[in-house]
């Protein structure tokens, strides 16, 4: 992550409003599937469409997915929460009113931890929920392939959504991208949201104010929406700091606003003002009954929570030894946290090695080919295979790298790869004590300074010494053989 | 739709009368055939019809010659406001005036399940809202007992055809009195039921925690069969009741010996007109002739629910009726310059003028800064008149009283003054309020416009409803009477 640095005397306030998109089978108040990609309306029936005479049914399935991120969160899951309608118009809004849970959300309150920094400089944070909610999801409007009309596409009317709340707990965009980054694992741990952040499945808005450090009342704050990857969010926000202080240290004033992120711009651009802000009108729902949830259905959801991310890290630090870090980064995400564990189910991995394998290796390459650890060419079983021959020393990490690259791009087993190229290490005392005896011999004048004191050309024979074995020699051999024949004699 | 010419265009006097019991055993005994029975009636409506204009839309007869359900054969129309796949669905208004209705609503489903048949789509007050019918853009429907008068709203159209004898029955929905104040005024038999009884998917919503499908029919018996068929859970309706639904034909003839009718003395004030209180009063002297027990009740607050229920139920609508934007379906203006300029003139010409009052009333209220005022007080008194009902039911079973102020007034009479036209409702809006079931019973006439008489039940109680409706109809014939443009035609 990059470091930021926020202009100095001045300090940041960031609330962030997630939407996650919950992994329903049908929509949350009809029976149209949500899946993401079909053709315009190939999804919306006539609920979706908001036609004359239809009513709404609430989806069990979301209310349960909604109450189990609040048990996640160690939030309140209320006994009873119900369902309001925000009306105002919009051509992909079919009813002319969104139909959400403003005065009683279904999650009260609760919190999570975030950690920034590495290392020494780590440091733990706690964010505050303030609420979570259910709602629908409107339409899209197409504006490009009309020539001057607007398309609409209700496919995604209706998808259920739970929009999370938090306090304006954050201090900094590295926070703010924290907290989204635990909120994204911990929905993901639970199976309620697949996180897809492109198709919008995972969206966030950041309210985001500056005041001058020491200041107790809060700056005016703005909204930044269309913010779809972790990378523009920590961009946006700083935008946004710099945009505000810039205004105030001129002399200017931040007007309330929504403003939209443009990532081809890097900036933020305003959308609308408060004043022109709609009245949304907000009255109970009349076609929906309140949601009532007793505390043995709250208590069996509560059974079926899963490990989450925290208590995985603690976990893995306590079990297999490894650092908050590492811990941290391996348990980000559930797909990455599957991963490992089906990494070191076979039995004889280091996980300490395993882990350095998942955040290294492959890590880089998922990189450089941009793709998710699901899809990652080399499974799981096949790193656990590597890692084997790593740990029993045929081979060194430099040729578990190459065997890595081999995997990756060609697939076939680790032994075979092995032997196909010939990566097995040296590690035959007898043939690198036959080859340090050449080196010695054939670099007479080495030898003499180094044994005068010149330590340092102690890296050379090695070098000489792994050339003679194309790499192959074991590194730790090659190290103890001549370290005995250049002291030693 | 005259597919057996020999019959006369408007069926025999005997058939017309015929209870839904009795056309039953003639089609199950053969004797009379589903689509003669069809015919006879599309033939009433096509001679009768154009001088009332209680139907928007005619359908052709489909189905029923193999059904086998309670209604198998019976004919009948909906109230405008219930889609049927297929048929033009209209509310009433412009804006739907071309919407063919792509789904079943339930309530048309569990009939066509039943056997009933389907002749057309009943006129109406636009989107539900109005007294008089007067609101509809296809028109205002004549009274038949006196085509002057207005049949009343805003199942106007159902009453006046059941009233006219062009169907045995008809549905019709009640948010404030719709169902109960155009059977008063048409002299036909009206059943609200409880709010939740009846499926509401399907039904064009006006105010969603006030709406109520029911049954107009020509007596108590006929809609204990009907309402029997249409209520039930829905799956596909929130707020419908999951309760089983008594078969209310086998309680019609209990004994209402001893049971307490209660008479809300607040109704018999200088707002009921002295004629319709003596018609109202004779008729509970029967009822306390029939072994009913009349007892004196408190009702207070008839006002404040008349004022309540005219902000909530404008709230309401104005958020359902947000939907009509042009955008997906219905009405749109031509040419429309932008996105504000399509909403802005669909609206306004898609619209009359009530539903506009109503969408602005509503609006209003729920803004920001008035809602606690407007809204959430409204909700206080709605509140409020719920506890006095359950107060009144501690001291007698049913209740019984005018359904309103005056008989059928003369057609344009309100229309200047919308505020006298929200007094026809002071009531029934009660009653709406408190989702209580609610019946509307013929109880003679004055100056030849007739006279209803109310019954309000517990909730959930519209069995007894219907009992001491039909027992009041073994002692009178008001519910036999028929108007002139009924018989004038069948003797032609």
């Amino acid at each position: 992550m990059s470091q930021y640095a926020i202009p100095s005397g001045w300090e940041t306030v960031i609330g962030l409003e997630i939407h996650a998109q919950l992994a329903t089978r049908s929509k949350i108040f009809s029976g149209a599937s949500p899946a993401f990609g079909a053709e315009p309306n190939a999804q919306a029936c006539a609920v979706d469409l908001g036609l004359p005479g239809v009513l709404p049914v609430l989806n069990e399935g979301a209310i349960r997915m909604a109450a189990l991120f609040g048990l996640a969160i160690d939030a309140q899951v209320a006994p009873v929460s119900s369902f309001d309608r925000k009306n105002y118009f919009y051509p992909d809004l079919p009813k002319g009113y969104q139909t959400t849970q403003l005065a009683r959300p279904i999650v009260i309150g609760g919190a999570v931890t975030i950690t920034t920094g590495e290392g020494k400089q780590a440091q733990e944070h706690t964010v505050r929920v303030t609420r979570a909610h259910l709602e629908e999801d409107a339409g899209k409007s197409l504006h490009e392939d009309f020539h001057g009309m607007t398309g609409i596409d209700l496919n995604r009317a209706g998808t259920p959504l739970v929009e999370i709340v938090s306090e304006p707990d954050m201090r900094s965009p590295e926070q703010a991208v924290a907290y989204a980054r635990k909120i994204h694992a911990i929905v993901q741990y639970l199976g309620i949201c697949d996180g897809n952040m492109q198709e919008g499945s995972f969206r966030v808005d950041a309210n985001v104010s500056v005041r001058p450090v020491g200041d107790e009342a809060f700056g005016t704050r703005t909204e930044v929406k269309n913010v779809n990857s972790f990378r523009f969010l920590q961009r946006a926000i700083e935008f946004e700091i710099e945009r505000q202080v810039d205004l105030l240290e001129s002399g200017g004033e931040v007007v309330q606003a929504t403003r939209l992120y443009d990532p081809d711009r890097d900036e933020t651009r305003l959308m609308r003002t408060k004043e022109e802000a709609d009245d949304y009108r907000y009255f109970p729902d009349p076609d929906l009954l309140p949601v009532v949830l007793d505390q043995a259905t709250i208590d069996i959801w509560r059974k079926e929570l899963p490990e989450l991310p925290d208590a995985k890290a603690e976990r893995y630090q306590s079990s297999f030894g490894l650092s908050a870090y590492d811990a941290g980064v391996l348990t980000s995400s559930r797909a990455t946290a599957e991963y490992f564990e089906a990494v070191i189910a076979h039995s004889g991995i280091d996980p300490k090695l395993a882990a350095n394998w998942v955040m290294g290796e492959v890590a880089a390459l998922l990189n450089r080919l941009e793709l998710e650890i699901a899809d990652c060419p080399v499974d799981p079983d096949k790193l656990a295979a590597l890692l084997e021959r790593v740990g029993d020393g045929t081979l060194s990490n430099k040729l578990g790298r190459e065997v890595f690259e081999a995997l990756a791009e060609e697939g076939g087993s680790v032994d075979a790869i092995i032997e196909a190229r010939g990566l097995k290490q040296i590690s035959d005392t007898g043939a690198i004590e036959a080859m340090v005896d050449e080196v010695i011999e054939a670099n007479p004048g080495q030898v003499e300074a180094y044994r005068g004191g010149k330590d340092k050309l102690f890296g050379f024979f090695v070098g000489q010494v792994m050339k003679a074995a194309k790499g192959k020699a074991n590194p730790k051999a090659v190290n103890d053989v001549l370290k005995r024949r250049l002291d030693g004699e | 739709m005259s597919s057996n010419p020999q019959q006369s265009a408007s069926g025999d006097s005997e058939l017309i009368n015929a209870s839904i019991a009795q056309l039953r055993q003639r089609l199950e005994s053969g004797e009379l055939r589903a689509t003669e029975l069809a015919s006879t009636f599309a033939a009433r409506i096509e001679a009768i019809d154009p001088r009332l204009n209680s139907l928007i839309s005619r359908v052709d007869p489909v189905g029923s010659a193999d059904a086998d359900g309670r209604l198998a054969g019976i004919p009948f129309v909906h109230k405008d406001i219930f889609c049927a796949h297929g048929t033009r669905t209209t509310c009433g208004s412009r804006m739907l005036a071309d919407w063919v209705a792509p789904y079943d609503a339930t309530v048309h489903d569990k009939l066509s399940r039943s056997g009933a048949v389907l002749l057309g789509k009943a006129n109406m007050d636009e989107f539900a809202m109005g007294s008089s019918n007067e609101n509809s853009y296809f028109g205002a429907v004549a009274n038949p007992w006196d085509e002057k008068a207005v049949p009343g709203g805003s199942s106007g159209g159902s009453a006046a055809a059941v009233a006219a004898r062009l169907v045995p029955f008809a549905t019709g929905t009640d948010t404030g009195g719709s169902i109960r104040q155009p059977a008063a005024f048409c002299g036909v038999t009206g059943i609200k039921p409880t709010y939740g009884r009846v499926s509401r998917f399907g039904m064009i919503a006006y105010a969603s925690s006030f709406d109520q499908g029911g049954v107009l029919a020509k007596s108590a018996a006929d809609c204990a069969e009907v309402l029997g068929e249409m209520a039930g859970f829905d799956p596909h309706d929130s707020t419908s009741v999951n309760r089983p639904v008594p078969d209310y034909y086998t309680t019609l003839d209990d004994s209402i010996a001893g049971l307490r009718v209660g008479v809300p003395k607040q109704w018999f004030s200088e707002a009921l007109d002295p004629a319709v209180g003596d018609a109202v009063q004779a008729a509970i002297d029967e009822l306390r002739a029939a072994g009913a027990e009349p007892v004196e009740i408190d009702l207070p607050d008839a006002d404040l629910a008349l004022a309540a229920y005219y902000l909530l139920a404008p709230a309401e609508a104005s958020s359902n009726l947000s939907r009509f934007d042009g955008v997906r379906f219905g009405y749109r203006c031509e040419d429309p310059k932008d996105l504000q300029d399509l909403y802005e003139r669909t609206r306004s010409e898609g619209f009359g003028a009530e539903v506009k009052r109503r969408i602005l009333v509503g609006t209003y209220a729920l803004s920001a800064g008035y809602y606690d005022a407007f809204y959430l007080r409204a909700q206080k008194a709605r509140r409020l008149v719920a506890e006095h009902f359950d107060r009144a039911f501690e001291q007698c079973d049913v209740i019984a009283g005018p359904v309103t102020p005056t008989t059928a007034f003369d057609r344009g009479a309100h229309s200047s003054d919308p505020a006298k036209m929200y007094l026809e409702d002071i009531f029934t809006i009660p009653v709406n309020l408190a989702g209580l079931p609610g019946m509307s019973v013929p109880a003679g006439f004055v100056d030849g416009r007739p006279v209803g008489l109310q019954l309000i039940g517990r909730h959930f109680d519209e069995a007894r409803l219907l009992n001491v409706a039909h027992q009041y109809q073994q002692r009178v014939d008001w519910h036999e009477r028929m108007p002139s443009i009924a018989v004038d035609s069948s003797n032609q």
